[in-house]
């Protein structure tokens, strides 16, 4: 009995561990990144410098949670990417003359979003090329109202993305305030093992009261949300609206879910991790060219910075278990 | 009750060549009969391309759950660029070009599967990590130049004999050698065994590890030989060639009637499904439809197929 009851503390403690080890990866390859740059240029170790450094951060930290929650019901989404560009497009075309139409066509997507999630779940098909599928809709969608790039964000849009609180810079300010709701709700609140659940062992789930559907809906509506945000602040930095302008949040999302201590095997996720995952790879981009890598090897120095993080969830995980 | 019976009898694979014909019938009606043949030669010869990159992501995704080949169209692009370099658009150094070429492909796959094994990455990050990579290679190797095929290689891929294209049937072939592969051999037992239960074939002996490089070396082999094929019928390798293939490598496959859940393969399909892919994109062309109209209508249709298409149940 007391020989069950130690072992099941063994198993929490060592849990825990794996969730610091796990979120701690993300964490220490930024802080990594960073002491490099400022040995570069320790002018960059500045208010403005980070500023500087995680200006278009922003977007990619909302769109990587919006990933991370398809992540957690062991879906996938490829729309990601167009579904933000189609945000991006309504905004610089509606938000500033007739916010009613804009607000209007925001719910309408986030439903038809949540909408293609339960379709997903109704007829047990594979998210994979159901997403596809929405994804050429988005940015179908995008070029019927927007056929070349144009358009102008609303002027207190683009003012709040600008905004220089006191202290903390803004993209930090909005990275830690989201991975702090999203800490709360899903490692945090009650609904959160239920939510993990959904993607983990569904059938239990089910079988403890809960209606899966109910779940799903929810949660794709959340990330459809989460998207969403991702559309308003970018149109901020951008102050256009663009159909193709964020093609390539689709797999930079899931890569910041999986270096965020994720698994698409569902039900296994971090919002602290995602976020710090998002962060170092928008800094992955600076970095490189404060090392003056030549830009024809720079998209494959990315490539090469995943490995190496990645490589160090390997080590960790050895250690660990 | 009767209708589900009908629809039962019809396999799930079917599904693309009926609605690549009732596509087909649409634009012939709409444009005319005369354009009908035309119309169906082109989406041979485009689908060809479709049907060798999908045939090799259909391997890697029959192997098991989460197997998946991003780097398909950077290594596509970069066998192209590789072998564009060696032939020198000289007809005799075809053969050297096209070793060359597969060999590329081959290390690829190679490479992808030490990233998942050694890592132990998920095959989806594992890839596109790769796939940065092989890009930033094709782009120090060509830059933005395009590089011209010598004129064997762009013979082949146009040829017709007897009214007959060769490439398109050499294709088929190909086809026809992945399912004897699939449902005779001892490597496609064994990666629908991988695929089914990696637990179950590994205590019934099967080496998981050797069987999933084969797919992913298969893989790689198979995106570059498109790439190859490719250079010869566009007239030349282009940095952005490779780009739609991403998405259509998996959806020809994932609509032909492979689970993505992995243990089931069907090269058959991938025909049915690249034929419905062109000839969609023909008849949202013939009609002359607005850009965004035309991307609009592409997803619906793919969600629309993948909807209808019944499900075996797999757990």
């Amino acid at each position: 009995m007391s020989n069950a009851v130690t072992r099941g503390h063994r198993v929490a403690r060592s849990s825990r561990l794996w969730d610091i080890s796990q979120v701690g990866l993300p964490i220490g390859a930024l802080i990594i990144m960073l002491a490099i740059i400022f040995l570069i240029r320790p002018a960059a170790f500045s208010y403005f410098g980070f500023t500087l450094l995680f200006k278009l951060a922003t977007p990619l930290v909302f769109a990587s949670l919006s990933q991370m929650l398809i992540i957690m019901l062991g879906d996938i989404d490829l729309s990601n990417g167009s579904f933000v560009g189609l945000i991006n497009c309504v905004t610089a075309l509606y938000l500033q003359s007739s916010p009613a139409v804009a607000i209007l066509i925001y719910l309408a997507t986030i439903a038809a979003y949540a909408a293609f999630g339960l379709l997903i779940y109704w007829r047990g098909l594979p998210s994979i090329i159901v997403t596809l599928g929405t994804s050429f809709i988005w940015l179908g969608t995008a070029v019927i109202l927007l056929p070349s790039p144009g358009g102008s964000a609303p002027e207190w849009l683009s003012g709040f993305m600008s905004w220089r609180p006191p202290l903390i810079p803004l993209p930090i300010c909005i990275a830690i305030l989201s991975a702090a709701v999203g800490h709360l709700v899903i490692s945090r609140s009650s609904y959160g093992p239920v939510l993990l659940g959904a993607g983990a062992n569904p059938r239990a789930i089910e079988r403890a009261g809960w209606s899966l559907m109910g779940i799903r809906l929810a949660v794709y509506a959340a990330a459809g949300l989460l998207a969403c945000l991702a559309g308003l602040t970018l149109t901020g930095l951008t102050t256009s609206g663009d159909p193709n302008i964020a093609p390539s949040y689709t797999l930079l999302g899931v890569g910041a879910a999986i270096l965020g201590g994720g698994s698409f095997t569902g039900g296994l996720v971090s919002p602290i991790g995602t976020v710090a995952g998002a962060l170092t790879l928008a800094l992955a981009g600076s970095l490189l060219s404060f090392l003056q890598i030549p830009s024809t090897w720079q998209i494959g120095s990315q490539g090469v910075i995943l490995f190496l993080v990645l490589a160090g969830r390997v080590l960790v995980s050895e250690r660990t278990s | 009750m009767n209708i589900a019976r009908v629809r039962l009898l019809i396999a799930p694979w079917t599904y693309g060549f009926i609605a690549a014909f009732a596509m087909w019938i649409a634009t012939a009606a709409y444009s005319g009969l005369a354009n009908a043949g035309a119309m169906l030669s082109g989406a041979l010869a485009f689908g060809a391309f479709s049907v060798v990159i999908g045939t090799g992501q259909m391997l890697v995704i029959a192997s098991g759950p989460g197997n998946i080949d991003l780097s398909v169209p950077s290594v596509l692009t970069l066998a192209a660029y590789v072998s564009m370099t060696v032939m020198h658009e000289q007809s005799g150094l075809v053969l050297p070009g096209l070793l060359v070429a597969l060999g590329v492909g081959a290390a690829a796959g190679a490479l992808n599967f030490l990233a998942i094994a050694a890592l132990r990455l998920p095959p989806i990050i594992a890839t596109l990590a790769w796939s940065f990579v092989f890009q930033s290679a094709a782009f120090n190797l060509g830059g933005e130049a395009t590089l011209k095929p010598p004129e064997a290689l762009s013979w082949f891929t146009i040829q017709r004999v007897a009214g007959v294209q060769i490439m398109p049937v050499a294709v088929m072939v190909m086809t026809l050698v992945a399912m004897i592969l699939l449902r005779r051999s001892v490597f496609g037992r064994h990666l629908l065994a991988t695929g089914q239960n990696e637990r179950a074939a590994n205590l019934a002996g099967v080496e998981v590890g050797r069987v999933r490089l084969q797919a992913y070396v298969l893989c790689g082999t198979l995106a570059a030989l498109t790439g190859f094929l490719l250079t010869g019928f566009t007239g030349g390798a282009a940095l952005n060639m490779g780009d739609t293939y991403l998405m259509e490598s998996i959806a020809v496959v994932v609509l032909g009637g492979t689970s993505v859940a992995g243990g089931q393969a069907n090269a058959v399909g991938i025909w049915g499904a690249a034929l419905f892919f062109n000839l969609m994109a023909t008849m949202l062309n013939t009609f002359h439809l607005e850009a965004g109209v035309r991307l609009l209508l592409t997803g619906v249709l793919i969600i629309l197929i993948v909807s209808i298409v019944p499900r075996e149940r797999t757990s």
